[in-house]
């Protein structure tokens, strides 16, 4: 029908618009409800965190979909990036301007992005949080924002860690 | 310090190249530094100028800017290529993305195993064929404009000339299907800029050859 501009998803349909490329839907809503920064400089920050977040998550993403031969070091490979790479960052951020949140001292799609990143390895491994004391007060104080809070809550839309039975609707629907 | 950006990768095209394209597309004059060894690259890590460890680096109006979208975003915005609104920047980045995905698979095409590579070309004259450009093409005839959002040129038109070319390189009749893009490709080369980035003697990076490939490898070794 004409709906998924480069015949993929996701799409999002919003102010007369079919939207597809999750890094354009995410600017266009971040810029639209003010969770993108100040000014440029800031939006380029947060740009920069976004990025390194979006390929981490591109490894915990694509782990359900490993071949069993494969799991075991696939997953410590995430686990290893995410302790040397990515963690140590933003809690040294966090650390060197001592405010709440990533930038600007505001709430931006930075700190709802790296809540995620944040939940989706304690899923795995809830350890890892022992060298990060800044994170974990990061996702607490993040955690009790009324909008997340509520996302948070069972009935909220959102979804559980995929299992096995949406590894198997993919690669249908896809492959 | 002369005041240009300063470009830190290896000598060849890579994630910098398209960053170069837009630099070079702005008008904008810059220098670069070449990684040839892994102990230079370790160094930049040490020194804690690459944030997670990685480049591109672009060291810009104080910044030492990494992640190719973040930088790219940045320029974009800086030299009016976003676009005049949101929704304007909406279309823009959509396209980008989109040309960007169809970019990685020629970044990681040198990188194919050789009994793979047959099949890997094959996949990308498919998508530029049947998934990519037949989107531009039909953008560019339904608007009958030179330039793909907003009657001006934008970011999105210097990555799409980018493809375009990186695409022909491979696979030499690709737009033989597609005349708008052909009239685009004509009328792109020939801005000014654009025009002396495809001359000899510019910033631009050949195509990857094995040397290329060697070099990443050696630098990058773990």
């Amino acid at each position: 029908d004409g709906s998924l501009l480069f015949q993929q998803v996701p799409m999002v349909e919003i102010d007369g618009m079919k939207l597809v490329q999750t890094r354009a839907i995410c600017n266009y809503i971040s810029t639209k409800y003010n969770l993108y920064g100040k000014d440029l400089k800031e939006r380029t920050l947060i740009d920069m965190y976004v990025e390194g977040m979006f390929d981490l998550n591109e490894l915990l993403m694509t782990y359900g979909y490993q071949p069993a031969d494969k799991k075991e070091q696939h997953f410590a490979n995430m686990m290893e990036k995410t302790e040397n790479r990515y963690f140590p960052v933003f809690e040294k951020v966090l650390k060197d301007h001592g405010k709440d949140f990533l930038v600007g001292n505001q709430l931006s799609r930075a700190d709802v992005q790296l809540l995620e990143i944040i939940l989706m390895i304690e899923e795995w491994k809830p350890d890892m949080f022992a060298k990060f004391p800044l994170l974990q007060r990061f996702r607490a104080r993040m955690s009790n924002i009324p909008t997340i809070k509520k996302f948070l809550q069972p009935g909220s839309q959102r979804k559980p860690p995929s299992d096995e039975d949406v590894v198997d609707k993919v690669m249908k629907i896809f492959y | 310090m002369s005041g240009k950006p300063r470009l830190t990768y290896l000598n060849g095209r890579g994630r910098m190249e398209s960053i170069r394209w837009l630099l070079a597309a702005a008008g904008v004059e810059f220098e670069e530094v070449y990684l040839e060894t892994k102990e230079q690259y370790d160094k930049l890590i040490k020194d804690g100028f690459l944030l997670f460890q990685q480049v591109p680096l672009v060291e810009i109006d104080g910044m030492k800017m990494v992640q190719t979208r973040a930088i790219m975003s940045y320029i974009a915005g800086k030299y009016n290529l976003h676009g005049k609104d949101l929704k304007e920047r909406a279309l823009i980045d959509m396209y980008v993305e989109g040309i960007s995905d169809l970019m990685q698979m020629i970044l990681m095409f040198p990188f194919s195993p050789p009994d793979a590579k047959e099949k890997n070309l094959e996949s990308i004259k498919e998508r530029a064929t049947n998934r990519y450009f037949p989107v531009f093409e039909k953008v560019l005839k339904q608007h009958g404009q030179d330039f793909l959002v907003g009657n001006k040129f934008s970011w999105a038109d210097v990555q799409l000339i980018e493809a375009i070319l990186a695409v022909e390189e491979k696979v030499p009749d690709v737009l033989s299907g597609f005349p708008q893009l052909q009239v685009f490709k004509t009328k792109m080369s020939n801005m000014p800029t654009i025009k002396k980035f495809l001359q000899p003697g510019s910033p631009r990076k050949p195509p990857p050859d094995a040397h290329y490939v060697e070099t990443v490898l050696k630098v990058f070794k773990k």
